[in-house]
């Protein structure tokens, strides 16, 4: 008899790690004691983009395939959820409303925000079961490519659908897959960009551990399309599980006729492998991917020539990144003027976002493009934790730029997001409060840059250092006016003169927070202040008459450094202090001033 | 006497001075050396050698998870295996910030410093880490025993600031976690 409850536990990496896998052991062991085994079912499915409630489940009556979602389960409550099954709900457990629905399958239901194309099965198959892919449409627009379509109606459909790079750049995908088709050669490559390097962007590895197919069958597909015999995927070490399940898949795919020579009889043969990426952000950049692939230093080149001309061992090559292969299966299927009937006219579709920062709905999202980037943090993401002032928004990760509280009716698509000194980028979206100084933030973002410039080119080798330097003078109380002019300066002949997209953009961080936040950079350097109080050489931490004397401030502190009797006001040696923070977030009494 | 390039000798002492013997390692280590050689000659190597060295960094990335960094021993047999020169091969372990050529502590403390950690106060803990360990970022201690690192985001972001002592993830992680953290690594 088939199961008629699935219960699905997202183990994607950070299910993990808040520890999903005990509740798993959990509720097998109670499906097993209750003798339910033939009635319930477990899946184990990749990411929901619940992270702010994660450990999640959701428990599924499979004839209506309705379903409730429970977030933060705990290991006690597993008797529960199991007991009530579909038909009550389980007490003492926190259900989460799904704000998403799939557009796909049904027309917007009325309000729910997030539109799942990209992660349509993200979270809800197994991922690593090649049958389950097949029974939600899998590999039907890889057949129907294959059998219906010729590689230049492939080409017309994605043209026409809209569908730009979501790897940052934006560029139209239909075009560079032309300009490859358009190459003679005996050899071409479809590369798959999963080298995810912006910090706190993680989309690509949600798909590739939640749905590795969908990137398969989309390779496949633009292997056909610009007639290329073998993909490859460029992978960043540090995402092992992401490699698993992609191992796997291709073994599933391979065995099932899906990939290999001469696919379903009609002579397309098309091969795909992996490679693994050291460690280098640059090698997101296109052309340091390739030469990444061909085992050299990932320095970019110049361009022209393209990827599409010239890449890979020199042949023809198309490099798109993971959501945007995720699209190709469901715009194939669904046709060109679906997909463009989301999104704005320049922009069609949805992109996937990770929210993250002092934001109450940490996770991911997938929204239609064109939402507005209010909606999307306060509705969405249920605005700011503890209670506290939205201050910013930093999009396109290093590359971005710090969007304030006045553009927050911006709705978001590639063209406005430049407009604004910030861009796309990967998705990340970091939002920060009152606490974050935003001097203190673009310093964080260049030292990222500083650390992941590959040296070739000068601006950005040496550019970014003076950059860094200069920021740290402000932070330091050491910055002048005429620091900030060499600042704004500087950043522009950076961006000007840089040889590739990471240094290209890296002064962004740097422009958009000088543009939007001038009267903190001046506070830094004319009144040596830093409102926010996260650079420690301009604030001072001292005791006042509130302190009751219950050394607690004394007890926390990490170099011993405060002083005085019970019941007694305390002192803070300001020699030893090291500013950490430790005693001003301790104190219940307000007795500790920072200014 | 073999030279093995750099002018160094097969059996000196390796020039970190931490007494691991690099240029001996390989020979230190008979399995390991076993396994890498049956990897590396398992590889669809052509007659192109440009082409060839396309499975340089897969080789490393094997190589590393077998002696735990790259002496230069352990660099000049990848090299010679996949017909480099030794500098090739240098140039690609410094560049990538994965591989390492000294040896790293038994436990390795890597706190996240991507972006959604920093906003939520990951430079307090890298800092505090710092002073309890009397390491700089990138060091071991002088027992050998705790590496200390900083990495960019691990994707756990909701459980900002994030600190990975080998393969354990520890999330909000405070200042007042740190002794814990490290007297459970063992």
């Amino acid at each position: 008899m088939s199961s008629q409850i699935k219960i699905l536990v997202s183990l994607g990496t950070c299910g993990i790690a808040a520890g999903t896998t005990p509740i798993e052991v959990a509720l097998r062991k109670e499906i097993e004691s209750k003798s339910l085994s033939d009635k319930i079912e477990i899946v184990q499915v990749g990411c929901m983009g619940l992270c702010h409630s994660e450990p999640t489940i959701e428990v599924i009556d499979v004839k209506s395939g309705k379903g409730t979602i429970y977030g933060n389960v705990k290991v006690d409550q597993v008797p529960y959820i199991i007991s009530a099954g579909t038909t009550a709900k389980a007490v003492g457990c926190e259900e989460i409303e799904k704000s998403w629905y799939y557009p796909e399958l049904e027309k917007n239901p009325g309000g729910k925000d997030q539109a799942r194309i990209v992660l349509r099965n993200t979270g809800r198959i197994n991922p690593e079961s090649i049958d389950e892919y097949l029974a939600n449409s899998g590999y039907e627009a890889f057949k129907k490519v294959l059998t219906s379509l010729s590689p230049e109606q492939v080409i017309e459909v994605v043209t026409s659908s809209g569908l730009r790079g979501r790897g940052g750049g934006g560029f139209p995908t239909g075009k560079k897959w032309a300009f490859a088709r358009a190459q003679m050669s005996d050899d071409k490559f479809v590369v798959c960009n999963a080298d995810e390097g912006d910090p706190g962007a993680f989309m690509d590895r949600a798909v590739l551990e939640g749905d590795p197919h969908a990137v398969l069958e989309a390779m496949a597909i633009t292997g056909y399309a610009i007639g290329a015999k073998t993909g490859v995927i460029y992978i960043r070490a540090e995402y092992p599980l992401a490699i698993k399940r992609l191992e796997i898949a291709i073994a599933q795919a391979k065995s099932a006729g899906l990939i290999g020579k001469n696919i379903l009889g009609k002579g397309f043969d098309f091969d795909l492998q992996i490679k693994y990426g050291a460690g280098a952000f640059v090698c997101g950049e296109e052309t340091a991917l390739i030469h990444s692939i061909e085992g050299h230093r990932g320095e970019p080149t110049f361009k022209p020539p393209f990827p599409a001309v010239s890449g890979l061992w020199k042949k023809p090559t198309i490099v798109n990144n993971v959501e945007t292969f995720a699209n190709i299966p469901a715009i194939i299927r669904m046709g060109a003027d679906w997909f463009k009937s989301l999104g704005t006219p320049n922009s069609s579709g949805t992109k996937v976002f990770a929210l993250a920062g002092k934001i109450n709905k940490v996770g991911l999202v997938e929204v239609p493009m064109g939402m507005t980037l209010r909606d999307i943090i306060f509705k969405v993401g249920a605005g700011i934790k503890d209670g506290k002032e939205f201050k910013a928004v930093q999009t396109g990760g290093p590359s971005g730029g710090a969007i304030p509280a006045s553009c927050l009716d911006t709705e978001i698509d590639y063209d406005s997001l430049r407009k604004l000194g910030s861009m796309m980028g990967s998705g990340g979206m970091i939002v920060m409060d009152e606490d974050d100084c935003m001097v203190n933030v673009a310093k964080f973002f260049l030292e990222f840059t500083l650390d992941e410039s590959c040296g070739k080119c000068t601006p950005c080798r040496i550019g970014n250092k003076r950059l860094h330097e200069m920021l740290e003078d402000i932070c330091n109380g050491k910055g002048t006016q005429e620091t900030l002019d060499k600042l704004a300066n500087l950043s522009q002949i950076i961006k000007d003169t840089s040889l590739c997209g990471l240094g290209q953009t890296s002064p962004n961080p740097v422009l958009s927070s000088m543009k939007f936040f001038e009267n903190e950079f001046s506070r830094h350097v004319k009144d040596k202040k830093c409102d926010a109080g996260a650079c420690k050489n301009l604030i001072t931490f001292n005791i006042n008459d509130k302190c009751i004397g219950c050394t607690i401030c004394a007890r926390n502190c990490p170099v011993h450094c405060i002083t005085g009797e019970r019941k007694q006001k305390h002192v803070i040696g300001q020699k030893e202090c090291i500013k950490c923070g430790v005693c001003f977030d301790s104190c219940k009494f307000h007795a500790i001033d920072r200014a | 006497m073999t030279i093995l390039g750099n002018g160094v000798v097969m059996g000196q002492q390796c020039q970190h001075n931490c007494g691991c013997l690099a240029s001996d390692l390989l020979d230190q280590m008979p399995k390991e050396k076993a396994e890498l050689e049956a990897f590396m000659n398992a590889l669809p190597l052509t007659e192109f050698p440009e082409r060839n060295r396309g499975f340089l960094i897969e080789s490393l990335h094997k190589a590393q998870g077998l002696f735990g960094y790259l002496p230069e021993a352990v660099q000049a047999f990848v090299a010679k295996k996949l017909g480099l020169h030794l500098s090739e091969v240098y140039g690609v372990i410094s560049f990538y910030s994965y591989f390492t050529d000294v040896p790293q502590g038994k436990f390795k403390i890597n706190v996240c410093m991507g972006t959604a950690c920093f906003v939520k106060g990951a430079d307090k803990v890298l800092e505090e880490f710092k002073r309890y360990l009397h390491v700089e970022v990138g060091q071991t201690t002088a027992d050998q025993r705790y590496f200390l690192g900083s990495l960019r985001c691990v994707g756990a972001c909701s459980l900002a600031p994030v600190v990975m002592a080998n393969d354990r993830v520890y999330g909000n992680v405070t200042t007042k976690m740190i002794p814990d953290i490290i007297a459970e690594c063992k």
